[in-house]
């Protein structure tokens, strides 16, 4: 924290890596952790919580162990989101927004991720994968324990 | 059958791509791995910085991208040396920020991401000159989260920089002091939106900032800050290299706009990706490269370069693919990767696609973005499945007018009506058929 703090002209330049950091131990960010940030950075608790539901990479309840980012800009509607989509709700058994109840996948759609032309593309965790076909998705959930 | 992790690459082979003719990426290896400094310093790399700083001033570095006319690949298309002319500087003003657009979320758009993963060094060097151009004492990388691969190889690049004496004091011996730091964001679009970019990095919400002042006036801090895509910057080494004739003749007699773009095309076509051409080149020229449609389909119709520019047919491919021609047709250039829609696809369904996304994504500021794009979302739903109300296309028009230009703080809704109306006008029956019928048939 202190490093990120030494990279900015003001401390509240760090509140979104803050809430980075809590998340990466946490993997979300509970109600607790905003008034603690909030007195690091010297900035109110209402400023610190307008920040983390701004951004939608923040997560402010619980998600799997695993989060799906499922790209559904332009061009991955034109190469086959929506059966993408369809196949991994099939398989999870859940829509965007949830999470399987065994806490192992949280699926999200997002924008557009820069993989255009290897379209239909999603991410799991720190992965970009594309084209993925939708007969590719049961195997491909596999990887993922 | 495993689905395949994605890698950005350029279509172009090494065979293709010439120091002379391709200055973006002919240092590019074949299997799309990192240059890395010792690579990359062999391949003349940082010898702009050897041969600008402190031996030529400022003025004289501004005055020579003006004339090379590089405009600004983010999507704004402004010259890049007229908006470094008008950042303030002097001895009496404090020094500012350089900040670079690394948050590429246009939708259609992936040309950033192969420079920043595989040529970092490239986008340092052009950072450091332009931060000498405008004397800005601190650069940041503004890099949207998703973008792993990228962020570790700028990790490793701003490193080795800074171990050989490329960032930090006295560069090259010439007394000019910089150094840069890689911020990640947190997702939404509107980041890219310079001014909202600007919030976000003070660690605010990313809502835009009333113009003016600019941020060459006024930005990070207060301080004047300037703020380039990274294929903008990218173009900076080269361009002081070889000169602004040399760089203006990259783009020949096929435009008025200088240098190289890296063009790109996705969508149902046989080879989507991308290409490093002569700014300027003609859409069936890269319609071409990219093998045409895929599997028999038709071209229907297309966009030039993302989500917020206009729908062009497919006669106007034989436009060159610049700036003022692409704007002459009523379109934009915006990032210059087209993204192509085959006969059969819906304009209603992709354009009601396209307003969802930009409701989404709206930072929630402005009322008319706020609550108009959810209104025509809702409204192009309808239309989609056949319960459109008769009225609600003129009402859709009546909507975008509203969302038009200088009706919010910045570009977000303005960018959101161009497909729709354009959509409209090249494909108004495709909207009146999801009209109901009064008797209900």
């Amino acid at each position: 924290m202190e490093r990120e703090l030494a990279c900015y002209e003001q401390p509240q330049a760090a509140c979104i890596e803050a809430l980075k950091i809590v998340q990466r131990r946490h993997g979300w960010v509970p109600d607790g952790a905003i008034p603690v940030i909030a007195r690091v950075l010297g900035v109110g608790a209402a400023d610190v919580e307008g920040v983390a539901t701004f951004y939608s990479l923040i997560f402010r309840q619980p998600v799997g162990r695993h989060v799906i980012l499922v790209c559904d800009s332009s061009s991955c509607l034109l190469t086959g989101f929506e059966a993408l989509r369809d196949a991994l709700s099939g398989a999870l058994g859940i829509g965007f927004g949830q999470t399987t109840a065994d806490g192992r996948f949280t699926l999200l759609p997002i924008c557009c991720l820069g993989a255009c032309d290897g379209g239909p593309a999603l991410m799991i965790d720190e992965d970009t994968l594309g084209p993925v076909a939708p007969e590719e998705v049961g195997e491909l959930l596999e990887g993922y324990p | 059958m495993t689905a395949t992790r994605y890698h950005s690459r350029l279509h172009q082979t090494a065979r293709e791509r010439h120091a002379d003719t391709h200055p973006l990426t002919w240092r590019l290896h074949e299997d799309g791995t990192r240059v890395d400094l010792e690579d990359y310093t062999a391949k003349d790399g940082y010898a702009a910085v050897r041969q600008v700083l402190g031996r030529q001033s400022p003025e004289d570095v501004i005055e020579t991208m003006k004339s090379a006319n590089l405009r600004g690949r983010g999507g704004g298309g402004f010259s890049a040396g007229v908006k470094w002319s008008l950042t303030l500087k002097g001895e009496d003003l404090p020094r500012g920020y350089l900040v670079c657009n690394a948050d590429e979320m246009e939708p259609g758009t992936f040309k950033d991401r192969v420079l920043l993963e595989q040529l970092p060094h490239l986008l340092i060097e052009g950072m450091i000159l332009a931060a000498y151009a405008n004397d800005s004492a601190f650069g940041y990388i503004f890099l949207r989260v998703e973008y792993v691969t990228a962020a570790r190889a700028l990790t490793r690049a701003l490193e080795e920089a800074r171990a050989a004496g490329w960032l930090g004091d006295d560069i090259a011996g010439s007394g000019f002091d910089f150094d840069i730091v890689l911020h990640t964001g947190a997702g939404r679009y509107i980041c890219g939106e310079e001014t909202a970019l600007l919030n976000s990095l003070e660690g605010r919400r990313a809502n835009p900032r009333t113009k003016p002042p600019f941020p060459g006036q006024s930005g990070a801090w207060g301080k004047p800050t300037v703020v380039n895509n990274v294929e903008t910057l990218c173009n900076v080494p080269a361009a002081l290299r070889h000169g602004a004739e040399w760089y203006q003749g990259l783009s020949g007699n096929l435009s008025d706009d200088g240098g190289t773009k890296l063009y790109g095309m996705s969508g149902r076509v046989a080879r989507p990706g991308l290409w490093e051409l002569p700014i300027g080149t003609r859409g069936e020229s890269l319609f071409e490269l990219a093998g045409g449609m895929r599997d028999g389909l038709r071209l229907k119709a297309w966009q030039p370069g993302g989500s917020s520019t206009g729908f062009l047919m497919p006669e106007h491919l034989d436009l060159a693919l610049d700036y003022d021609t692409i704007g002459e047709a009523g379109s934009r250039l915006g990032t210059g990767l087209m993204t192509v829609v085959a006969e059969g696809q819906s304009l209603v369904t992709l354009v009601r696609n396209m307003e969802g996304f930009f409701a989404r994504e709206s930072c929630g500021w402005c009322t008319p973005c706020r609550d108009g794009l959810p209104w025509v979302e809702k409204l192009l739903r309808a239309l989609e499945v056949g319960e459109g109300k008769p009225g609600d296309i003129e009402l859709l028009q009546e909507l975008a007018s509203g969302l038009g230009p200088s009706k919010t703080f910045c570009a977000h809704a303005p960018g959101a009506s161009m497909p729709l109306v354009s959509a409209i006008q090249y494909f108004r029956d495709e909207f009146e058929a999801g009209i109901a019928r009064p008797d209900g048939a």
